[in-house]
């Protein structure tokens, strides 16, 4: 015990520091831990409850639940295959049976010489990069099958990622079409400079009159989200920039994050202004670990302009900074509430809500949280003009919107539209041929069918944090739906039982349809599923799970019936066969001593 | 007034005890039996269902006969109700499930003392027992389900009147119990 408490005060009292000790940055210490060796060691549990004032059991409890945080050894090499459908219709499941093959494991276990472990994670939002692999937490893009045998050398002779061909981990940014967001000439502190013209309350009226709303889904007005933080009374003001983009098929803030990256933190900035904040995070979710250097790089810049910390721009008592948050695999974590608890250093639970954070968020001060692309858009929004910027787009959906193209065409990318614009459109935009479904805007969002493509993504019709994945004539809606079943089974925070039970209960609905044991039957009780999970379930996620089969069932219901044993019941087992027991032991054959199906 | 429903009723694998909550409902079975007419039923003693409105089945299927005779009943009734614990879990008679039922069959026909001639039963007459007990809803579709063991009078009447004047059934607070 001595000798661990020796080994960690030179370890982890570093990390320990960094974090100046604070049990709110519980997350990230375990990321940091987890990162220097590997998994997170009883004893450095033990060091940092004593040094954290944190119960042992909470941090377990931490630690559980994300998926990238190990409490036993996963191997020195991690190696998670991106599970999206888009990855599966490139053919990940082949390459990483192969890659098992060839270092002598199996999915999900750890190598008996603890070398390395291979498993399946959800989408890295690497879609338009080929297939993705995370390796110890970094991801590497187009595999082919070459590239996973060298990469299997590598990990062979225990090569230090460090030293991997760097070409591994290019990361594409992919613009296929840009418009007033990604073609803006704004320089560092442009905005900000037409903001201290305008004034907190003026920010806050600019941006109700741009019409903008908020980019990750749901489409809430952030002027009004900003007045009610403002409004709001509380000891401090809080800005959060939601950078977990964890819904399958979307990888815009990625991009955004790699180009924009000013942008993003002109435009926090812009907002803490706006709503009087001193203390900004970007939550960014833990498979863009490999953007944490440079965006800290850009961070420190700005400090160095004034454009961050204390007296912004010469202006007295404009005190703003920024911290960037890792997460570390837990999808749910998209969600404002559950975000919020994940920067206190908590399970990334979504709160009961009423109160909302613009009141009671992060500490339960009042907190502004929005997308990536929100802020973006806000920036530009104010540089423009509201008035300028209300004229792109539509009536209800002002403004321009960032489209992750992925999936079946030949041009997979980020495609900037105004708002308005048609399925078609962006089908034609990026070379798809054959088209038979789009999923629009993920998993929990809408799939829709060919004659339905002149539709309009916009808060009018078809609302969109972004994902847009193609599906061609050769692909099978009802494996897409239950790769989505699945995604949502795995990633619930299992908090509430509808949605915990209930999201299990619709994947083994849908393997058993997989296995050509389904009947109709099995078609209503996953209505009867839907309703229970749509009208009892905690947040968003338990709501939204049953979306692709319900949308892939109206539209593509063969797809699902071609699978069916029967549009009739049909037993759980073999009616004949358990009599076979019987039959043995009493040595009877006659006819009485069988079950015909035609006895149904 | 409009043509009275028929309902049949049986136990499989049960012990009559839903069967005796039926009858608990007591002196209202008199309006009811304004509304509907028996069919089989271990009431009427008629052997074999006939086109019915709804069917009422107690206990688990333990062995073949129990299988024919929810066929029948899923071929008659347009509504099928698994009732009690053991037509909706297999409940007291699935406690066999962890045992083979060979070694099941040897302890009781072959070497418990008292009880056996030297064989086990093979007269074509006899059902022969399934491997395993089941509940209902792995042979048949069930429409609806009430729980209890058994449920109560009051369950079972709500259950039917709702069903009778045409509600979705529905068991309020107080109703619903699983013991």
């Amino acid at each position: 015990m001595m000798a661990d408490n020796e080994i960690h005060t030179a370890d982890l009292d570093p990390i320990l520091d960094r974090y100046a000790r604070d049990p709110n940055a519980l997350l990230q210490v375990l990321r940091e831990v987890q990162e220097l060796h590997g998994y997170i060691h009883p004893s450095a549990i033990s060091y940092i409850s004593v040094k954290l004032g944190i119960p042992r059991a909470r941090i377990e409890g931490v630690a559980g639940f994300y998926s990238f945080l190990h409490l036993q050894p996963h191997g020195e090499y991690r190696v998670l295959f991106s599970d999206n459908i888009t990855d599966r219709m490139q053919g990940s499941q082949a390459l990483m049976e192969m890659m098992c093959q060839q270092l002598w494991l199996q999915p999900g276990r750890v190598s008996e010489d603890g070398l390395v472990s291979i498993n399946t994670t959800s989408c890295t939002g690497m879609c338009d990069q080929g297939l993705a692999m995370l390796v110890n937490g970094r991801a590497i893009t187009r595999l082919t099958h070459q590239r996973v045998q060298e990469i299997g050398h590598l990990i062979r002779n225990r090569t230090p990622l460090a030293d991997w061909p760097a070409d591994f981990f290019r990361v594409e940014d992919n613009i296929r079409r840009s418009g007033p967001l990604l073609d803006n000439t704004i320089a560092p502190g442009d905005v900000l400079h037409a903001a201290l013209a305008l004034g907190g309350k003026d920010i806050v009226e600019a941006v109700k009159n741009s019409g903008l709303r908020g980019r990750g889904g749901a489409g809430f007005p952030t002027g009004l989200k900003w007045e009610a933080c403002r409004n709001a009374p509380g000891e401090a003001h809080h800005v959060v920039c939601n950078a977990d983009e964890g819904e399958p098929g979307t990888f815009k803030d990625r991009v955004l994050l790699t180009r924009q990256a000013d942008l993003v933190f002109e435009g926090m900035t812009l907002c803490a202004l706006a709503v009087g904040a001193q203390h900004g995070y970007l939550y960014l979710r833990g498979e863009y670990r490999y953007l944490l250097e440079p965006l800290q790089a850009i961070l420190q810049r700005r400090r160095d302009n004034t454009l961050l910390g204390k007296n912004i721009l010469g202006q007295p008592g404009f005190d703003f900074d920024i911290a960037i948050h890792m997460g570390a695999g837990a999808y749910i974590c998209g969600e404002e509430s559950a975000l919020i608890e994940s920067l206190e250093g908590k399970r990334g639970v979504p709160r009961s809500r009423p109160p909302f954070p613009v009141t009671h968020g992060y500490l339960q001060q009042p907190t502004a949280v929005d997308n990536v692309e929100t802020f973006c858009s806000a920036a530009l929004a104010i540089q423009m003009g509201a008035e300028n910027y209300r004229a792109i787009g539509t009536a209800k959906s002002s403004g321009s919107k960032l489209i992750s193209v992925s999936g079946d065409c030949p041009r997979p990318g980020i495609y900037e539209y105004p708002f308005g614009v048609s399925v078609h459109e962006v089908l034609q935009d990026c070379g798809a041929v054959n088209t038979r479904a789009v999923q629009v805007s993920g998993p929990s969002g809408m799939c829709i069918a060919e004659s339905e493509f002149d539709r309009k993504l916009g808060f009018e019709d078809l609302p969109t944090a972004g994902a847009f994945m193609v599906f061609d004539d050769s692909r099978d809606l009802f494996e897409v739906a239950r790769n989505f079943v699945h995604f949502f089974a795995h990633e619930s925070c299992g908090f509430c039982t509808p949605c915990r039970v209930g999201t299990s209960m619709l994947k083994q609905t849908m393997d058993k349809i997989a296995a050509g044991h389904g009947t109709q039957y099995d078609l209503s009780e996953i209505e009867h599923l839907d309703q229970v999970l749509q009208t009892s379930s905690h947040c968003g996620l338990g709501r939204t799970a049953c979306n692709p089969v319900l949308h892939t069932l109206k539209r593509f219901r063969p797809a699902y019936e071609n699978r069916l044993k029967s549009l009739d019941f049909e037993p759980a087992f073999d009616l004949d066969g358990a009599l076979a027991r019987a039959r043995q032991m009493t040595g009877r054959d006659d006819a009485g001593a069988h079950l015909k199906p035609e006895d149904a | 007034m409009s043509k009275k429903l028929r309902i049949a009723t049986t136990s499989l694998a049960g012990c009559f005890g839903c069967h005796m909550s039926l009858l608990d409902i007591d002196e209202r079975l008199f309006p009811l039996l304004d509304l509907i007419e028996f069919d089989r039923s271990p009431l009427t003693d008629i052997k074999h269902c006939g086109p019915c409105d709804i069917g009422l089945i107690e206990g688990g299927i333990c062995n073949a006969e129990n299988v024919h005779v929810l066929h029948e009943f899923r071929k008659n009734c347009k509504i099928l109700i698994a009732i009690g614990s053991c037509a909706i879990t297999g409940g007291l008679p699935a406690q066999r499930n962890h045992l083979d039922l060979g070694s099941c069959l040897t302890e009781v026909y072959l070497t418990e003392p008292g009880l056996a001639h030297g064989h086990i039963p093979n007269d074509p007459e006899l059902p022969l027992p399934l491997d395993k007990v089941h509940p209902l809803h792995e042979v048949v579709k069930i429409d609806y389900f009430i729980p209890g063991c058994p449920p109560s009078g009051d369950a079972i009447w709500k259950f039917l009147t709702d069903l009778i004047a045409g509600r979705t059934p529905e068991l309020g607070h107080g109703l619903i119990k699983y013991d």
